[in-house]
């Protein structure tokens, strides 16, 4: 049978179980950790919810670290829960996002543009420079450079492709790689 | 004698779980049973047909990562965090598997019918390796015999039970 989506336009983000999204550490109660998801809650992370964590070997995780992780439990009845492991108890490059690099918000479908196999953009970007991306289905995105510069570059990039056409973009990029 | 005892206790008590314990699994699910029917009596229902829940071609999904096949997340490009770009490696692989498993099969090099026929002189040769020597010798002992009539079989040693 023939699948057709039909999808809601929304403007704030909201949890849903399976989403890899990009969360702030805002405070630790006790064995959890509270983040800042974008979400009308904050949601819990357990400290055991880490690859090779247990009571003795705690991940290291302050205030204020950006975390990647996904939902575990997200309905509308419950607070969000989020995990930094898979369903094997393996990383999958979930965790703390390293230091340095620069967080900023875009809007959710921008976010699935992005994510979607093939997107341009992320082909074109991969040819300018090294640098490492984490995009977050709550529209968060995290971006690292070898410097501050070519960190930023990214970042307009990214941002003004909201409302940059193709052609735009691509006339941009090529400005860039001429540098 | 144990039997007697029982049939003097009452119901209730027999219910209780420590007198449980020691009950098997059937007589467990005739006191659930019991139980269940006691209940289902007190209980009020509509004495309406029942009506047919019709078959709902909707499926509800929350997630935009199956609908639109989203990558994974984390990407790192040009060598910058060489764990993600493995990681990344792994995920493509992993997603490529599941899409080749999903078109028609590959052509076998092998067609079914020679497989059919190489397994089934395999798994005669494998067995002979197997068979203890004295079996070994048997066997031997047939296929001597298919060409020359004259030999006498030889009469396998087999247990004897020990007449009392």
């Amino acid at each position: 049978s023939p699948l057709t989506a039909c999808t809601r336009c929304r403007l704030q983000y909201v949890p849903v179980k399976g989403d890899h999204v990009i969360g702030i550490v805002t405070g630790k109660v006790g064995d959890v950790f509270r983040l800042d998801v974008g979400g009308s809650e904050q949601a819990s992370l357990s400290y055991l919810a880490f690859e090779g964590a247990t009571k003795r070997n705690r991940p290291n995780v302050q205030v204020g670290d950006l975390i990647y992780g996904q939902f575990l439990v997200a309905n509308k009845d419950m607070e969000p829960e989020m995990v930094c492991i898979d369903s094997s108890g393996r990383a999958s490059g979930m965790g703390v996002i390293g230091q340095d690099g620069f967080l900023f918000k875009v809007s959710l479908g921008l976010i699935r543009k992005l994510l979607a196999p093939k997107c341009e953009i992320i082909q074109e970007l991969s040819q300018l420079y090294p640098f490492e991306l984490v995009l977050g289905m709550n529209g968060r995105i995290w971006v690292k450079a070898k410097t501050v510069q070519q960190t930023l570059i990214i970042v307009n990039i990214l941002e003004a492709c909201e409302y940059m056409t193709a052609e735009q973009r691509k006339q941009a990029l090529a400005k860039l790689s001429g540098n | 004698m144990a039997g007697e005892v029982k049939t003097k206790l009452s119901k209730n008590l027999l219910r209780m779980k420590f007198m449980q314990r020691g009950l098997d699994s059937q007589t467990k699910k005739q006191l659930d049973e019991e139980e269940k029917k006691i209940i289902s009596d007190e209980h009020w229902y509509l004495d309406l047909p029942d009506l047919k829940e019709k078959e709902s071609y909707i499926i509800e999904e929350r997630s935009f990562m199956p609908c639109e096949d989203l990558l994974y997340g984390r990407m790192s490009f040009k060598g910058f965090n060489p764990e993600i770009e493995k990681l990344m490696v792994q995920i493509n692989s992993k997603s490529k598997k599941e899409e080749i498993e999903e078109d028609d099969k590959m052509e076998a090099d092998v067609s079914d019918e020679e497989m059919a026929r190489r397994y089934e002189t395999l798994v005669g040769t494998i067995g002979k390796k197997f068979l203890k020597k004295r079996d070994q010798r048997v066997l031997h002992d047939e296929d001597e015999e298919e060409n020359s009539n004259t030999r006498p079989k030889k009469a396998r040693k087999m247990f004897l039970k020990p007449q009392d």
